[in-house]
């Protein structure tokens, strides 16, 4: 297990000195990171001053070793917008945007796997029936459309919910959390369910049809034959095999979630990330752009690497081979 | 009438798209407690049918049309669904065909054991445990209790299978139904797990239904059998006199199909005249001037070989070895030798049987000849010249086009999306062996013909056709490149024991009418026997055994061989019951 981990690990240093590559790249070639500094009076001396100061006059190789080094050290630079270091804005923002994708994940799984698995065994049941169509229309629908449509409803309409903002948060040191006050979980509801419905959809349909390719095994049918009761046939042989390739779609999933949560955030206007991200491009503010590209990468590679460590937990033909090597 | 199993007038329906398909019509089975009864037929005969309609497990949409179940003289039809599934385990259970596909992997098999022990009795967990270990112990699973926390994947085959057998038994049933047990299987594993059969049905009392294609199978441990065809009782009786003395025409036919390993044939006497009418518009449809006599002219044409007196393909000290991944990009390569020293020759116009059981390397050899796998030492010499090893090897060399082969699997090697004329002349248009369209196409059409085809098939697309259909098309497409050598890698293997007569007639007929030099591969000795001229035994990699058929089949000179030999199911055993 643990040459797997370390295996795993050292790929993933690759795959972030890669992203790392394309970040430093933002910077060199999409403007002229002086001209967006300095105002339309500096003088010409002046602006070659502040180009010698910042280095930016070094060789690339140099300049990107240094971009990594600052990197790893934590020092992720200022915005060019705020002035703000780029690190304490992504703390602050990163509470919000890891526990909206977390009740939407919660909220995907939790309504998926149950239906996906009912649609699996009632194959032709009216409901089943209803389930699928259902959500075939729902992953139609983009995503803002269906945020619109639950603030015109639930927001407007019925004055139920909240409709923008993270509402109330209570302060754990640093981290804002929505999770104990009734004003934060009454406006996490509209965005998380925006950003899981179509995640809900993908996960019950993978686990529909994973579901109904292991009730098709013959060691589906050997079960039946020697009589082990349906539950048990359903959920200790048949779910478990299920399991292992939507394991994987749901950490991609995962992932996709909070990098692209854009959207939602957008829509909702909720203070996340995604929302950071989105003014830093209006505002061509490289740094955090760049900087948000290593830190989307980082929680890839985690989530990866975790789902990698659960295939070893779950599937003992991966893990006896592992250890075996 | 048995005293543990009727089955009468059973008759099982499918529903489809263009009516009512009939699976088994009118259907009467007897069994006696310890009597293991055979069901043979072909692919379509509805085997697997009645298996599944005794133990209640038709597959949706189909049901019984009428007939009844009786077990131990109580009718099974009128049970509610769950009173039918606890039967399951308790009194009927089953076994499937593939040991890889019928265990679950990702449980252990104590896990397994002990579900299936407990979800039938009160037994605790230990009790459960126990019975566990005296049942894998019973079904010759050696040091049973240290591998009772193993996963499936970590068994052999043959141990798996008799895992699952294991768990097929350890809740006592009285019938168990047995769907191709060894099919999967090596001749020697084979062997032993039907003599488990036969032992546990002796001691045990526990009477078993075998569905099988093979008739050597029936033949070593059946007392009884049904010949079925069609969803149709053809004949039944007791074994030795069902296959001794066959009173009806299909099992005659059958009989007459099934490969002998004691003698050679020139030909085999065939054909289950079965092929409804031919004379259609499928005949009519013709191409302009496409014959048999044009193809076999034409491939006669080509340049063929004159036969030297030297090998046509000389095999020397060859060694594959496969390489796994390596688990660190710094660590040591891991490497299984799959040939190692091999030396052998074809003779030109001989036929070479390559004889193995799976893991032998007989396809890594077919492989390394055609320049598919690359040999880490060793020569391959083709006419008296060096061939250039795996990839080394040209496109455009000659023995690119010299040297065809033929798959095992006819689903799988023609492309799906492509009709049988693309498929078959994409040999001419890659050596450009046609001047025009128009000859292109006679010469398709005309090669059908030869393979015993319709010429309109050419229109058509791969999945329209049967496993002996297809097979005869890949014949055709290894033909029409007009070669010197063909390799066929176990070429008959996926199909029924008819259609195997005739595509094996097929090859001889070529064979002698083209002068080809084939390498037949195949881990059935009877096949084997009626192809070769020559045979050699390969065995984990390595060369048991070569030289002249007739002398090996009467005399093996391995010790190996002459097991191999001793454990293959022969229709001779029918004399002994």
């Amino acid at each position: 297990m643990a040459a797997f981990i370390i295996k795993r690990l050292i790929q993933s240093i690759f795959v972030m000195l890669a992203v790392s590559l394309l970040a430093f790249a933002l910077f060199r070639f999409v403007g002229d990171p002086v001209a967006v500094m300095v105002g339309q009076e500096t003088s010409v001396e002046d602006q070659e001053r502040l180009r010698e100061q910042l280095g930016l006059n070094d060789p690339v190789v140099v300049q990107y070793t240094r971009f990594v080094g600052s990197l790893v050290r934590g020092d992720f630079g200022f915005s060019y917008r705020t002035r703000q270091p780029i690190g304490e804005m992504i703390l602050e923002r990163m509470p919000a945007t890891l526990e909206l994708g977390i009740v939407s994940l919660l909220i995907s799984l939790s309504v998926g796997i149950p239906a996906g698995i009912y649609t699996a065994l009632r194959n032709d049941g009216v409901l089943a029936n209803a389930i699928l169509v259902v959500t075939l229309v729902g992953v139609s629908i983009p995503t803002f459309v269906i945020g619109i449509f639950l603030i015109y409803l639930f927001g407007v309409q019925l004055g139920w919910l909240p409709t923008f903002g993270r509402g109330d948060v209570v302060e754990i040191g640093w981290w804002k959390t929505n999770f104990l006050s009734l004003g934060g979980l009454r406006a996490l509801i509209l965005p998380a369910i925006t950003l899981g419905v179509y995640q809900l959809t993908l996960t019950m349909r993978m686990v529909r049809s994973e579901m109904q390719d292991v009730m098709n095994t013959d060691f589906i049918k050997f079960a039946i034959a020697r009589g082990i009761d349906y539950r048990t046939v359903h959920y200790r042989h048949a779910l478990r095999n299920s399991m292992v390739p939507v394991i994987t779609i749901i950490g991609l999933q995962f992932g996709g979630i909070i990098a692209f949560s854009i959207v939602t955030e957008s829509v909702f206007q909720w203070p996340g990330m995604g929302l950071l991200f989105l003014d830093s491009i209006r505002y061509v503010d490289i740094p955090v752009m760049s900087v948000y590209l290593v830190i989307i990468a980082l929680i890839f590679v985690i989530i990866n690497l975790t789902v990698d460590i659960l295939y070893f937990i779950i599937d003992p033909r991966v893990r006896l081979k592992a250890e075996g090597s | 009438m048995g005293s543990l199993l009727n089955v009468t007038g059973l008759t099982v329906r499918y529903p489809t798209r263009f009516g009512t398909f009939t699976a088994i019509e009118g259907l009467d089975l007897s069994l006696e407690p310890g009597e293991i009864h055979g069901l043979v037929g072909e692919s379509g005969a509805g085997k697997s049918t009645i298996g599944a309609a005794i133990i209640g497990l038709i597959q949706s949409p189909g049901y019984i049309a009428a007939g009844d179940v009786k077990l131990h003289g109580e009718s099974l039809r009128s049970l509610s669904d769950a009173a039918y599934h606890k039967l399951r385990g308790a009194k009927i259970s089953m076994i499937f065909q593939d040991p890889q596909t019928s265990l679950n992997p990702l449980l252990t098999i104590e896990d397994q054991l002990v579900e299936t022990i407990r979800q039938h009795s009160d037994a605790s967990y230990g009790d459960a445990r126990e019975r566990a270990i005296e049942l894998l112990k019973e079904t010759g699973l050696q040091d049973a209790e240290a591998r009772l926390g193993e996963y499936p994947h970590q068994f052999s085959g043959g141990m798996r299978q008799r895992v699952v057998i294991a768990l097929a038994l350890c809740t006592n049933p009285d019938l168990i139904i047995a769907d191709e047990p060894t099919t999967a299987l090596d001749v020697a594993i084979q062997k032993q797990i039907l003599a488990l059969i036969r032992q546990l049905a002796q001691d045990r009392g526990v009477g078993f239904i075998l569905i099988t294609h093979d008739i050597g199978v029936i033949a070593e441990i059946t007392d009884s059998v049904s010949v079925l065809r069609n969803g149709k009782l053809v004949e039944e009786g007791k074994t030795a006199q069902v296959l001794g003395e066959p009173r009806h025409d299909y099992t005659k036919a059958l009989m007459a199909a099934v490969p002998r390993l004691d003698e050679k044939l020139d030909r085999f006497v065939n054909i289950l005249a079965d092929e409804p009418a031919l004379a259609t518009p499928e005949l009519q449809w013709n191409v302009v001037g496409a014959s048999e006599q044009f193809a076999s002219d034409w491939l006669l044409k080509g340049e063929r070989p004159t036969l030297a007196d030297g090998p046509v393909l000389s095999v020397r000290d060859l060694d594959v070895t496969f390489y796994a991944d390596r688990p660190f990009a710094w660590g040591k390569k891991q490497g299984t030798r799959a040939l190692r020293d091999i030396s052998l020759d074809v003779l030109p116009g001989q036929v070479l049987g390559v004889i193995g059981e799976s893991g032998s390397g007989k396809s890594t050899l077919a492989k390394a000849v055609v320049g598919l796998v690359r040999p880490t030492a060793g020569s391959i010499d083709f006419n008296g010249a060096p061939l250039p090893l795996g990839r080394d090897r040209p496109r455009n060399h000659a023995a690119r086009r010299k040297i065809q082969m033929v798959f095992q699997d006819p689903y799988s090697s023609l492309n799906n999306r492509r009709t049988i004329e693309e498929i078959i002349s994409e040999p001419i248009r890659f050596f450009k062996l046609a001047k025009s369209r128009a000859e292109q196409r006679r010469i398709v059409a005309s090669v059908l013909s030869l393979v015993e085809m319709p010429q309109r098939a050419m229109l058509k697309y791969p999945h329209q056709f049967s496993g002996g259909q297809r097979q005869r098309i890949a014949v055709a497409r290894a033909l029409v490149a007009r070669p010197e050598f063909l390799i066929c890698d176990e070429p008959t293997s996926a199909l029924d024991v008819s259609i195997q007569a005739q595509i094996l007639n097929l090859l001889k007929e070529l064979q002698a009418r083209f002068g080809l030099s084939i390498l037949f591969i195949s881990h059935d000795l009877a096949v084997v026997r009626q192809m070769s001229d020559q045979v050699a035994v390969l065995k984990n990699g390595q060369l048991i055994e070569t030289g002249s058929a007739e002398d090996f089949f009467a005399s093996p000179k391995a010790d190996y061989s002459r097991q191999l030999l001793q454990e293959t199911p022969s229709l001779a055993l029918i004399a002994r019951h």
